[in-house]
């Protein structure tokens, strides 16, 4: 099993160099995509990397964007700046779309359950725009991306306490809608 | 036994409803110190068998949830008379009750009953309301309401609203597989129909002042889309699926109308007001900031709504004419959002930060000035009965969002417990006929 990590780190970097189509040994494990989380996928522990399938325009990641890139981007309470930290993850997004114009993606902006449901899908939106905006501006066309706003509606962990608030307060980046 | 102010008791009712129906009951948790005490004397029944309903003991449940009755039980009715001229003023007033309400239900030759019934004070003998209404055997429980209506009304001054109905939304399941159920009920929670369900979230119900159809926000699509429901028929109609947010849909007091919030292309989210027969678009609000959660001021010419405009969420106000210019109502605190109007136009309730947690406040729109209602930790989503009397809120006790009510003083607090599941954004219909 020890193999296992090296053998993905290999076959990703051979992905990205466009080459084999067929990734091997793959663990059957759930959760397949980082939708859960930090949102850092960085290939180590069996849990956090999924089953590889043929892409349009890429091959070798796992959730039909970027290898190896997160898919999730986390706001301060009641924000909708993108934190700076997230610079080079949106570049890594942007770059991506701008490779293939028929790779869609569709961005869904969440709060945290505080405060009432309708401003919250407002807040919501303006969070999934300033994604989108950050994607445009780095050269992803408007007609590859579609944003979706649910407020609090689909927390990604229950509980009503800080460390649950802030898993739900994110951007989710969702590839093939 | 005597409630007393800020005593806190938990009354579960004793009435079983329908097993088809087994959802809500309803607790009060605070109540009146001057409840009125009344005596509810059971109907006499003039047909054969069992009579075909107890109206006494929908009556009785009514106005003690209320909070504002405190009705005698019923194993302390020394006499029942059946008629306000066999009521005996001078024995009621020993067990020290202000009014006593008897009556007879009689089956009719058409099969429809006779539901009759008398409020007699015990001062001073007099016969405050005596009425004799047909009904058909299917409409008996609502029939009792609307005698818990006129009593409430005889008494207290205020049209009764317990002839009322809710919707609300119900949500079971994890946070990775849930289920969403828009429901319908009746105001005591009983009578249960579910007008629409999805695995995809639904939000914000909101009445056609008809009270015939539901306006709502649902995602089964992929999208937000706002929707029109017909009850009687359950035929939905999408009514917007615009780019972006299709939100807080609420109906224009003539019921032409819908204000909902719309973010469009661009994501700039703003308030809107949709003509349904012609789905002609007007834009009411431009600001870059949110604009959103319109209520119709209940005149029809203005909309209260919610924008974060001056930094945090308050509460504005803006006329429906082109180039009217928003006015900001709300300045106690730094977050007040979801405003609904009461049917006087006078209050406001909102969703207000109260030292960190998130309150029912109400807002006197003339005078200004805040007074916070509840008292849990993530209180949202207020709705007043028609009568103006009662809040229906969403609250989060234990970790599930369930339903409660405050009265529009906030001296009674009522708890709506469901079976299972979570109860949220319930509306209080407008009054029925």
């Amino acid at each position: 099993m020890r193999l296992l990590p090296v053998l993905l780190i290999v076959c990703a970097t051979l992905a990205l160099a466009g080459c084999p189509k067929k990734p091997t040994t793959v663990p059957e494990t759930s959760g397949s995509t980082a939708t859960e989380g930090s949102g850092a996928n960085t290939g180590q522990g069996e849990g956090q990397i999924g089953q590889g399938r043929d892409l349009p325009g890429a091959s070798g990641s796992i959730n039909g964007g970027p290898a190896g890139a997160a898919t999730i981007i986390y706001f301060d309470f009641d924000r909708s700046d993108i934190r700076p930290e997230y610079a080079s993850l949106i570049n890594t997004h942007a770059k991506f779309l701008a490779g293939s114009s028929s790779i869609k993606i569709r961005v869904e902006g969440h709060t945290d359950e505080r405060g009432s449901r309708e401003y919250n899908i407002a807040l919501a939106e303006r969070r999934a725009q300033a994604v989108r905006q950050a994607l445009m501006l780095q050269g992803a066309g408007d007609a590859q991306l579609t944003t979706v706003s649910y407020g609090e509606e689909r927390p990604a962990v229950a509980g009503s306490d800080e460390s649950a608030y802030e898993k739900n307060r994110r951007v989710e980046l969702v590839y093939g809608r | 036994m005597k409630f007393r102010h800020a005593l806190i008791l938990i009354i579960a009712l004793a009435w079983p409803f329908e097993p088809a129906s087994a959802q809500l009951t309803v607790q009060i948790l605070k109540g009146m110190a001057e409840s009125v005490p009344i005596a509810i004397v059971p109907l006499a029944w003039d047909g054969t068998g069992a009579a075909p309903h107890d109206v006494a003991a929908t009556v009785q449940a009514d106005l003690e949830r209320s909070g504002r009755f405190r009705p005698l039980p019923r194993a302390q009715l020394v006499e029942q008379p059946h008629a306000a001229s066999e009521v005996d003023t001078a024995d009621w007033r020993m067990l020290k009750v202000d009014y006593v309400l008897v009556g007879k239900l009689s089956p009719l030759p058409d099969g429809r009953f006779e539901v009759r019934y008398e409020l007699v004070s015990v001062a001073n003998g007099e016969r405050l309301l005596g009425t004799a209404v047909p009904v058909d055997p299917k409409a008996l429980k609502r029939a009792s309401h609307r005698v818990s209506d006129a009593v409430y009304e005889k008494i207290l001054g205020v049209r009764g609203a317990f002839a009322t109905r809710i919707a609300y939304v119900a949500v079971d399941g994890p946070v990775s597989k849930r289920s969403y159920r828009l429901v319908v009920s009746d105001a005591d929670g009983d009578n249960e129909r579910i007008v629409f369900g999805s695995p995809d979230p639904i939000m914000s119900p909101a009445w056609s002042p008809d009270g015939r159809s539901i306006a709502y926000v649902s995602f089964h699509s992929g999208l937000a889309a706002i929707y029109v429901q017909t009850l009687s028929t359950g035929a939905q109609v999408q009514v917007s699926a615009r780019a972006g947010i299709n939100g807080a849909p609420s109906y224009s007091p003539d019921g032409s109308q819908l204000a909902l919030a719309l973010s469009r292309r661009d994501g700039n989210v703003d308030v809107y007001v949709l003509t349904l027969a012609t789905q002609d678009l007007k834009r009411i609000t431009e600001d870059p900031a949110i604009d959103t959660e319109p209520s119709w001021a209940p005149d029809g010419r203005s909309l209260y709504f919610t924008s974060d405009r001056a930094g945090g969420p308050q509460v504005y106000n803006v006329g429906v004419e082109p180039g009217a210019r928003p006015r900001r109502i709300t300045f106690d605190g730094s977050y007040n959002a979801r405003p609904r109007v009461s049917p006087d136009g006078r209050q406001l309730v909102v969703v207000t930060q109260d030292r960190g947690a998130f309150r029912i406040g109400a807002v006197d729109i003339q005078r200004g000035g805040l007074q916070v209602l509840s008292g849990g930790q993530l209180d949202e989503s207020p709705s007043f009965a028609p009568n103006g009397a009662d809040i229906l809120y969403t609250s989060r006790v234990g970790g599930r969002d369930t339903l409660a009510i405050v009265s529009s003083d906030g001296r009674i607090q009522q708890q709506i417990a469901a079976g299972s599941g979570e109860l949220r954004e319930a509306a209080w219909s407008p009054f029925l006929n």
